[in-house]
């Protein structure tokens, strides 16, 4: 598991100014380090697509905002999704819990259709995304901001396994 | 109850500067009284999120009052708002709420529960102390000055009628160019 410093240190080079997010089983061990971070301001939301049209207005504003979301809160929110970020080619750093996901590739435990749907829907969606599940993965979250500002358009981080604390 | 078109050719009259944020038929009406560059036509973004994009200007632009036009329908769908604009407290954020009882864009359906609904009361328990609702127009552009001053957020319940003939749509401007053109907007004026 990435080290949650390491992530919010990531987040920090990239110049992201406000973590919008619902927090889940994959994402929550971040919460007490952004939480930390004055630079970083955290903006809680009762459900998770109202993040995109938040995260939306910030990005208007001229702010560097982040969604952090659970896949399953990324289906709940598609109809959002397309109308900003994609619609009016936005940049985006979509920071996703991959709930499900070690399951799947071990085929241990019951599968989780959560993480099944993950990386279709994004590619049917034509957002890229990179899996970060160690520290050796953290580099590619400058990579995924850079690319979004390059491209203006979202790209997922998909984070991979919960924090054991 | 207040004619929709008169409340909001008053609120034209009284806007100097805010960000003005519409979406379904506010965004058809608004642009016959108005036309000024921080006016941001919110269509197309999802259904429900006028206010979630409101919120985020608010935030990005804490020097700035930014007015969100919704319809009673919309703020339906994504009634957790009320929850989080409230948390956030943006001192600077005023929600408008056209209820009318009906989806008009699609013809006309009544919403859910349109006899017993209190768009104001839901705001004022979700924790938006300054909650106001008008039926009368008078009563609303006696109050207005106040609404544009006073620190928010605030939530203003407009019980509604179509009465006049709407406008046709204005030209459609695409989705990315209406981003442009509002950031391009707001990053000089900063």
């Amino acid at each position: 598991m990435a080290r949650s410093h390491l992530v919010v240190e990531a987040m920090q080079k990239c110049g992201v100014s406000h973590v919008v997010w619902l927090p889940d089983s994959e994402s929550r061990f971040m919460y007490d380090a952004l939480s930390a971070t004055p630079a970083v301001k955290l903006v809680p939301v009762c459900r998770e697509g109202e993040a995109f049209g938040i995260a939306a207005g910030l990005q208007l504003g001229g702010q560097t905002p982040v969604v952090l979301i659970q896949n399953t809160g990324l289906f709940e929110s598609g109809d959002v999704l397309r109308g900003t970020f994609l619609n009016m080619q936005l940049p985006l750093l979509l920071m996703v819990g991959y709930r499900g996901y070690h399951e799947m590739i071990t085929k241990q435990g019951p599968l989780d259709s959560a993480a099944v749907f993950t990386e279709p829907i994004l590619n049917a969606w034509g957002i890229n995304h990179y899996l970060v599940d160690t520290d050796d993965d953290v580099d590619k979250i400058s990579k995924a901001f850079q690319e979004s500002r390059d491209k203006q358009c979202p790209v997922a981080i998909l984070i991979g396994r919960e924090y054991d604390a | 109850m207040i004619s929709r078109t008169k409340a909001l050719q008053q609120l034209a009259k009284a806007r100097t500067d805010e960000i003005v944020v519409t979406t379904m038929m506010t965004s058809r009406e608004w642009p016959a009284y108005s036309d000024h560059q921080l006016d941001f036509d919110s269509s197309g973004t999802g259904m429900g999120h006028a206010s979630d994009i409101g919120l985020g200007l608010a935030l990005a632009h804490p020097e700035r009052r930014v007015i969100v036009l919704n319809g009673d329908g919309s703020m339906l769908m994504n009634l957790g708002q009320l929850v989080t604009i409230a948390q956030q407290a943006p001192p600077n954020l005023i929600l408008m709420v056209f209820q009318n009882g009906v989806y008009e864009v699609t013809g006309g359906q009544p919403i859910p529960g349109p006899a017993s609904l209190d768009l104001a009361g839901m705001a004022r328990a979700a924790g938006i102390p300054r909650s106001h609702a008008f039926d009368n127009l008078d009563a609303f552009v006696a109050a207005l000055p106040g609404v544009l001053r006073e620190a928010g957020p605030i939530f203003v319940n407009l019980h509604v009628v179509s009465d006049e003939t709407v406008p046709p749509p204005p030209p459609r401007v695409s989705a990315p160019e209406r981003a442009r053109q509002l950031m391009q907007v707001l990053a000089q004026k900063a």
